[in-house]
């Protein structure tokens, strides 16, 4: 479920990346992915303190992960 | 964070004040204490002083006079249910009454006009300073000196002199006042005050009672010392016990290190109070209320509180009986992102069940990251302004609104 102001969208290409789950987890400054042997997962409760770093956007291969400003839509 | 009396006095000790003897005892086992405290001190006439954080002891019956033992103990018994002010006793100071032949007082406080500190004299202590003020001004000098520039005696000794303070008493009183204000700096205080600080009978001068306020963002800074006096971290020692909602504010400012979302203050009004950056606080909340508001409280935001931070602080806010509607406003602010408070605030009235554009009466913080926030506001309907609004008027606004 997405948070009232922000979704992140993970492709599901890299989901299962565990090595990648691992450095999601410790760049986001605000605890929006948790990594565990089956790969990356979402703390919906977090999303909303999304501050928009974009580190995750750079730690991922380009365009596998989405930052979604609902506020936008 | 207000200091006991006997705290104040344990202070002063350290740093060589004349003080009266004395002995604090329990107020459990009052009465025979007292007693004890009354052989103790050569069964001389005492005074038992109820230990509160706030003034107004003597005229609530909280301050007594024994000349035997049995007196001490009734003394002791009659102050422990007194309540000064809503403050309940903690324990009783019991000292040795002094012969007194003249009152003065002193406090070293902050003149936030001035920036500096002020030392304020008067050779007539013991009453209210204000009205001596306003009765006698001549009797009353106030000095200002430098917190950073070497302190010296000299400043002491003007700050008397200039209440027409001479010879002997002034070479007498000049150190006690110039050992205040370095008491006052090295410790961070917001308050230094002796009243009255008496000359006695045989001409020597003693502190006869002591308020001492310190920087509540000082006290990390003194722990150890705080420690040596027993006071927990914990204990707010505020002038009157804190709320349950203040205490939840609190709660709200410490459960995420992020940012800052707290020193919530209680009032009685309707308006609801999110509030800060650089002295905002209290612009807007003066703002307010010469714009005829009342605010439902004061409160601190700022240093980039996180989005969750802020809406519990919005969502205690609300939850308070009578708040219809909430400002959030703040100074510009360069290091706490406009965007992530307006999903607070937004968040936190979806979650208390209400809707965000009936409730934020005004949202009015420019500054970092405004664009992204005007954006949420613009999403859920909240009415916004950005610096070519001021503080000022943004508070009209928000009142105008509350009024209908």
């Amino acid at each position: 479920m997405p948070g009232e102001f922000i979704d992140v969208i993970v492709d599901a290409d890299i989901a299962k990346d565990a090595e990648l789950a691992k450095k999601l987890e410790e760049i986001c400054p605000v605890s929006i992915f948790a990594a565990s042997a089956d790969g990356v997962s979402i703390d919906e409760s977090n999303l909303d303190e999304c501050v928009l770093c974009d580190l995750c956007l750079q730690a991922a291969p380009k365009g596998k992960i989405q930052i979604v400003k609902l506020y936008d839509q | 964070m207000r200091f006991y009396e006997y705290e104040a006095k344990e202070l002063f000790k350290r740093h060589g004040m004349p003080l009266g003897k004395g002995t604090v005892i329990a107020k459990t086992n009052a009465a025979a204490d007292a007693r004890a405290a009354f052989a103790k001190l050569g069964g001389i006439p005492v005074v038992l002083k109820s230990q509160v954080l706030s003034g107004g002891r003597m005229k609530a019956g909280a301050v007594k006079f024994a000349d035997t033992a049995d007196e001490a103990a009734d003394a002791a018994e009659a102050i422990v249910p007194v309540e000064v002010n809503g403050q309940i006793c903690k324990s009783i100071l019991v000292e040795e009454k002094s012969p007194i032949a003249q009152e003065y007082f002193v406090a070293i406080t902050w003149d936030g006009r001035a920036k500096r500190p002020v030392c304020v004299f008067s050779d007539m202590g013991g009453i209210d300073i204000e009205e001596v003020a306003e009765t006698h001004p001549e009797h009353v000098s106030k000095t200002h000196f430098s917190s950073i520039l070497p302190l010296t005696p000299r400043i002491a000794k003007e700050a008397v002199g200039a209440t027409g303070v001479t010879g002997s008493d002034l070479n007498k009183l000049a150190p006690i006042v110039f050992n205040l204000m370095k008491i006052f700096l090295k410790y961070d205080l917001t308050l230094a005050e002796i009243n009255p600080l008496a000359k006695l009978e045989d001409g020597r001068f003693i502190v006869l009672d002591g308020h001492i306020d310190m920087e509540a963002e000082a006290r990390g800074e003194h722990k150890a010392f705080l420690d040596e006096l027993g006071i927990d971290d914990d204990e707010t020692r505020l002038a009157r016990p804190p709320t349950p909602f203040e205490l939840a504010g609190a709660k709200v400012n410490a459960a995420d290190h992020r940012g800052v979302a707290g020193n919530v203050v209680e009032f009685d009004g309707n308006l609801g109070l999110v509030i800060g950056a650089g002295g905002g606080s209290l612009t807007l909340f003066d703002a307010v209320r010469n714009h005829g508001g009342k605010p439902a409280n004061y409160c601190e935001i700022g240093g980039n509180p996180s989005m969750s931070k802020t809406k519990e602080l919005t969502k205690l806010i609300l939850s308070k009986p009578g708040v219809e509607k909430i400002a959030v406003m703040m100074n510009v602010v360069s290091n706490t992102r406009v965007d992530i408070v307006a999903r607070g605030v937004i968040k936190g009235c979806l979650e208390a069940g209400k809707d965000p554009a009936e409730t934020i009466a005004i949202f009015r913080i420019p500054g970092a990251w405004e664009e992204e926030g005007f954006k949420i506001l613009e999403k859920y309907g909240v009415d916004y302004c950005d610096r070519s609004v001021s503080m000022y008027d943004a508070a009209g606004r928000a009142v105008a609104k509350l009024k209908g």
